[in-house]
């Protein structure tokens, strides 16, 4: 492909070349680095970074079975690809897996899944797929009719974490990876900052989280642009690496959009204000003072909780009995996780009521 | 001039689901040479369909949307004031879904 190859576009100063070959025409700007890099030299520096993320922090050991959380969106279609090529070419002796989770959301979920059965084929990696509907017994569409539009990424999230424990249970694998990208992960910082929830913030830059609980999960791409991810299958130029690309249709309304826009600008700005951000997210340090809430098991279904009800059983049960707005927002007694924790919150107070917070699921 | 607009990550829902339109860009009166942000403008007024602030914010495009101008980063040539040429084939793909 060399249209425009003779053009230079750049408005005024001669054509430069790429920083680290000095041969070829950059393509790209890294945000990371602020170089600019031709294609060649980009798809080696992303894989090589990759590597070193993934050796430097110890994520995997030789033999391990390894379930990718794969749900045919652009993250996990690379993650998928990448992983797959650096097990061959480092020989990290990995067994891989995709696990896909169906959450029943029609026009959405049904388009995605057929780029992970595709994917199954191309890279030669065994598919698992769970169902909410199999697992709970609703679909996303059937609580979104009995819970409107708000609050739908609570639900989602909620047991997405949980089937990924049991899907990755049923194929017998020692870790799940997932496609959380450097962008994800500065928004989460932001997001737990905003809603003032210490335990997640203490958590969520974790390179592996969850390793005292059933399944540990890591994050290869805890270190990598989003923009690089999007412009990497552009340089490779391979067909395996088409993705799908969608907004689930129920996400306009969730909280993390306004992290996100701020976090977009903030990078147009900056472009190295998102491992900065990180970077102070792995740094804080929480008061040996301050209450954190302690972690275990939820009566009903034995996953992991730092309540009496793990947060799927909650909302399981308000949908059941009718009560969609159980365990949504901050509880006022009542319930099962409501009662016996009420505390009298005086203005300024910093102490917050323990049931209010979001049960200790494995990562943010 | 004729040029190649392509649409991805998600944009392309905007321009009734078609990714790429081949188009043909008159140049805005007493202007010599056509720049990204002239034709910003031209696509926003004849390509995009609906929602256009889900690819444009006030004179760019919205933060998380990449330009590539013949497979290059707009970036290095100058964003908004990269010139474009006859045949030239520019991209525009949308980061901001899922993954």
């Amino acid at each position: 492909m060399e249209r425009g190859e003779a053009k230079s576009k750049k408005a005024g100063g001669p054509p430069r070349l790429c920083c680290i070959c000095n041969e070829r025409r950059p393509v790209l700007k890294r945000p990371k680095t602020l170089q600019q890099i031709c294609r060649e030299c980009f798809y080696e520096v992303f894989e090589e970074e990759i590597h070193q993320a993934i050796v430097n922090n110890g994520l995997f050991k030789s033999g391990e079975r390894v379930a990718i959380g794969a749900s045919g969106g652009k993250d996990s279609t690379v993650l998928a690809y990448v992983l797959s090529e650096l097990n061959r070419r480092y020989s990290y002796g990995l067994d891989l897996f995709l696990l896909s989770i169906d959450e029943g959301i029609t026009g959405y979920r049904d388009d995605s899944l057929e780029t992970v059965k595709r994917n199954e084929l191309q890279y030669g990696l065994p598919l698992q797929i769970l169902s909410y509907k199999d697992l709970y017994g609703w679909t996303m569409d059937d609580i979104v009719k009995m819970i409107g539009l708000k609050n739908n990424c609570t639900f989602c999230g909620v047991f997405r974490r949980q089937a990924l424990d049991r899907g990755a249970a049923l194929l017998k694998v020692d870790k799940l990876v997932t496609g959380h990208n450097a962008d994800d992960i500065a928004e989460t910082v932001l997001l737990n900052i905003l809603r003032g929830d210490i335990a997640r913030l203490s958590r969520c830059t974790s390179i592996t989280t969850g390793e005292d609980g059933p399944i540990p999960r890591c994050k290869p791409f805890k270190y990598t642009y989003e923009k690089e991810i999007v412009i990497y299958p552009f340089c490779c130029f391979k067909s395996s690496l088409d993705y799908f690309s969608t907004e689930c249709i129920y996400s306009p309304n969730a909280y993390r959009g306004f992290a996100r826009e701020f976090i977009k600008d903030l990078e147009r700005l900056r472009p190295r204000a998102i491992l900065d951000i990180i970077k102070s997210g792995e740094d804080f340090r929480i008061a040996t003072t301050t209450k954190m809430p302690e972690q275990g098991t939820c009566e009903r279904c034995g996953y992991i909780s730092s309540q009496k009800w793990c947060k799927a059983c909650v909302l399981l049960d308000g949908l059941n009995r009718g009560l969609p707005k159980m365990g949504i927002g901050r509880a006022r007694g009542g319930g099962v996780n409501g009662g016996d924790h009420k505390k009298e919150t005086k203005a300024g107070s910093t102490v917050k009521t323990l049931e209010s917070k979001q049960c200790g699921s494995l990562d943010f | 001039m004729q040029l190649t607009l392509e649409f991805g990550g998600g944009l392309e829902l905007l321009c009734d689901s078609e990714k790429i339109h081949k188009v043909n860009v008159d140049l805005p009166n007493g202007v010599q040479e056509l720049t990204m942000k002239d034709l910003l403008s031209w696509v926003r007024t004849n390509v995009i369909k609906e929602r256009p602030e889900m690819f444009i914010k006030g004179d760019t495009v919205r933060p998380g949307v990449l330009v590539l101008v013949n497979d290059c980063d707009w970036e290095l040539s100058g964003q908004l004031e990269t010139t474009i040429e006859d045949k030239d084939v520019i991209v525009f793909i949308s980061t901001l879904h899922g993954g």
